[in-house]
């Protein structure tokens, strides 16, 4: 085993997609020669060749729809989205062609189109880079939306994206990238799509979070802990569809939850995933559900960064209103 | 010095080879195409009209749901799909229905398509095409996609996609051709101009004073053709395609045509946009009329030929409403088991809702 980044973790389920099969395609701006702004696709050109892995033109919305094109030619297309928050040029091939292509087709066609994309705040970035733009994309049926939190789960959640006939937007917390190293194998393997995860176990309070809110839900459930609060902290991972089954189990079992977004408050993951607890659990409930997120502004200007961003702090104050109420 | 365009625009001359009485004004640019192609090519456009017209009745009647008229554009739709191959895919636009057609759609299917209802874009396997697309300017894009795909599969294919005058002005437009123009892409973009998008006028959309030009910023080869003219449509695309499998990359064709009818069947009323005088110059340049001229001087049609078309057409459009009357009535159901390969919870749930109630 091999000590990896999430970002070397990356470009490893990308190598070995590249080898499993040769329909897969990585194409996007600044991927070939230059291994990707942040490295993603680090010598994956010269390794697998021009055809394979290769720069586009400076447009989202066509690198969009050439994926669209290249699957109906029976490539599984791997285009990235330099920053997500360019995604709203590429909406319409997103929302509009992909995620339709089989129900359109009555079944006849599909798109294994894999987007993948950095995205998130605390790196300080221009306007239009970090915004978390997940519910944007998880309101449109027809796509699964992936937020892997650690270096494990974002190669195995990568190879099982490539994989997957249906597209998938994989989306990569840039604070994430290189704040910490972990053993990841350096067979293949799987982590499923749509599985939510347990990080920590405990009985008087659910905290759910997914991406780089799960580094900061682990932390609070420490601080917690040195008060005797045993929290129990769930990595959704896939942020639709979303795993019930494992959020209502441990619902049923605390009693009180807190559902953390990095992404601002309004509509959202959070107030989808609370919706479900309440209409699912609500005689389980001991206290409402609450949330913690950001202000109902756009993504902050980077000086006001780090108010703006939720952190473990708000979540230790929100998980004893939820305990105390 | 002095910036102009001349020179540029120049080369944009509109190429022509039948004039609107029939007579061959350019020798030169004649294809090469047997009698029987020719006859055929006289067929497709009968029976399309035909066609056009019977559905504009049923849209009338209420058994036809959404439609896009295409009187008027038959040499346009016609002429490029009669250069491809079995093989090249199409991407359409929605007025497009007629290449499906005859790229092997079912009528019925057509139908159903126009009705709402899935099974019109199950296409059966060979018929290779996308259903007609709703977004102006998407299937620009995908085709770079289609193309580059077919390049990298070493296929001896084309994709060829379709937009009006006022797809020219979207982003995708450009886009589309830039990225398969990069990549020597095998692609055809055809533009038909029918000088109104929905109402908007074609010197509204653009300063240029052809769309064809646009292809020059792509560095890609663009025509101008007489779109009401079948042999200049046929043999632009077909020494687009040629060059196209060749490794040449795309080129882009303009037609320039015009459509009798209204934008759709859904309430557009062209007289507040249109002038008589405007369709009447338009309508003498027919492209069935000038063809059939054409195909009678030479001996190769005639009135009863043309009936015999006509006939054939009524009684097919009238067996295939048939089927698509008697096809089973789509469900919600259906639609959920077709939004992913594997239906995840929410959906398996909901499922369970609308088979129960469409059981009742």
């Amino acid at each position: 085993m091999a000590q990896m980044t999430m970002i070397q973790a990356i470009t490893d389920a990308l190598r070995t997609e590249l080898k499993n099969d040769e329909n897969v395609m990585i194409f996007g701006e600044d991927v070939g020669k230059n291994g990707g702004v942040f490295r993603a696709t680090e010598g994956l050109q010269a390794e697998f060749g021009e055809d394979r892995v290769f720069d586009t033109p400076l447009a989202e919305s066509a690198i969009g729809g050439m994926a669209v094109g290249l699957a109906i030619e029976g490539f599984r297309p791997v285009p990235e989205i330099q920053f997500f928050g360019f995604v709203y040029e590429v909406m319409d091939a997103i929302s509009g062609q992909l995620a339709r292509l089989r129900y359109r087709s009555g079944g006849t066609q599909s798109a294994p189109v894999t987007i993948r994309a950095p995205f998130g705040g605390g790196v300080h970035t221009p306007e239009l880079h970090a915004d978390s733009l997940e519910g944007l994309m998880a309101q449109q049926p027809g796509l699964k939306v992936v937020i892997p939190s650690n270096p494990y789960d974002a190669k195995g959640l990568l190879i099982s994206a490539i994989r997957d006939n249906d597209p998938v937007i994989y989306l990569e917390h840039m604070k994430l990238y290189r704040s910490f190293r972990e053993e990841v194998p350096e067979e293949e393997y799987t982590v499923e799509l749509g599985k939510a995860a347990v990080k920590r176990e405990g009985t008087d309070v659910t905290l759910i979070a997914y991406g780089a809110m799960v580094q900061a839900s682990l932390k609070a459930a420490e601080e917690l802990e040195k008060n005797n609060v045993s929290a129990e902290v769930i990595d959704l991972r896939t942020v639709s569809p979303i795993d019930l089954d494992t959020v209502l189990a441990s619902v049923k079992k605390t009693g009180r939850v807190v559902v953390v977004q990095e992404a601002q408050r309004q509509a959202g993951i959070a107030a989808h995933l609370i919706s479900e607890i309440q209409e699912r659990a609500i005689l389980h409930l001991e206290a409402p559900v609450m949330r913690v997120a950001a202000p109902d502004t756009v993504f902050a200007f980077s000086q006001a960064e780090e108010v703006w961003l939720p952190n473990h702090n708000d979540i230790v104050e929100k998980a004893n209103e939820v305990i105390n109420f | 010095m002095k910036r102009t365009l001349e020179g540029i625009e120049e080369q944009f001359e509109m190429l022509q080879i039948l004039n609107e009485n029939g007579e061959v004004v350019n020798e030169e640019a004649l294809p090469d195409l047997s009698d029987e192609e020719l006859k055929e090519l006289m067929h497709r456009m009968v029976y399309t009209r035909i066609l056009d017209q019977r559905s504009i009745a049923l849209n009338r009647q209420g058994r036809l749901g959404f439609y896009a008229p295409t009187a008027g554009q038959e040499a346009s739709q016609l002429g490029t799909h009669f250069a491809l191959e079995k093989e090249d895919f199409i991407l359409p636009g929605y007025r497009d229905v007629p290449q499906l057609i005859w790229h092997g759609l079912p009528l019925y299917q057509a139908f159903l398509f126009s009705r709402g209802h899935f099974h019109g874009n199950q296409f059966p396997e060979g018929v290779n095409a996308l259903s007609p697309q709703i977004i102006i300017g998407a299937q620009y894009t995908q085709a770079a996609g289609v193309a580059l795909g077919m390049k990298r599969r070493g296929k001896k294919s084309v994709a060829i996609t379709y937009t009006g005058d006022g797809g020219t002005s979207q982003g995708d437009f450009y886009e589309g051709m830039n990225f398969a123009g990069a990549y020597d892409a095998p692609a055809i973009f055809i533009v038909q101009n029918n000088q109104f998008a929905i109402s908007v006028p074609r010197e509204k959309q653009t300063k240029a004073k052809t769309l064809a030009q646009k292809a020059v910023a792509v560095g890609i080869p663009g025509v101008v053709v007489d779109g009401m003219d079948v042999l200049a449509v046929y043999a632009a695309t077909k020494e687009a395609r040629e060059r196209a499998i060749n490794g040449e990359g795309p080129t882009l064709i303009e037609t320039l045509t015009y459509r009798y009818g209204p934008h759709t069947m859904a309430g557009d009323d062209p007289t507040r946009y249109r002038t008589e005088d405007m369709n009447s110059e338009w309508e003498k340049q027919d492209p069935l009329v000038r063809f059939r001229k054409y195909l009678e001087a030479k001996g190769l049609w005639s009135e009863e030929e043309e009936n015999k078309v006509i006939d054939q057409a009524k009684e097919e459009i009238k067996a295939a409403i048939k089927d698509a009357d008697n096809y089973p009535k789509m469900k919600v159901s259906d639609l959920i088991n077709n939004m992913y390969e594997v239906l995840p919870s929410n959906l398996e749930e909901q499922l369970e809702v609308y088979k129960e109630k469409e059981s009742k």
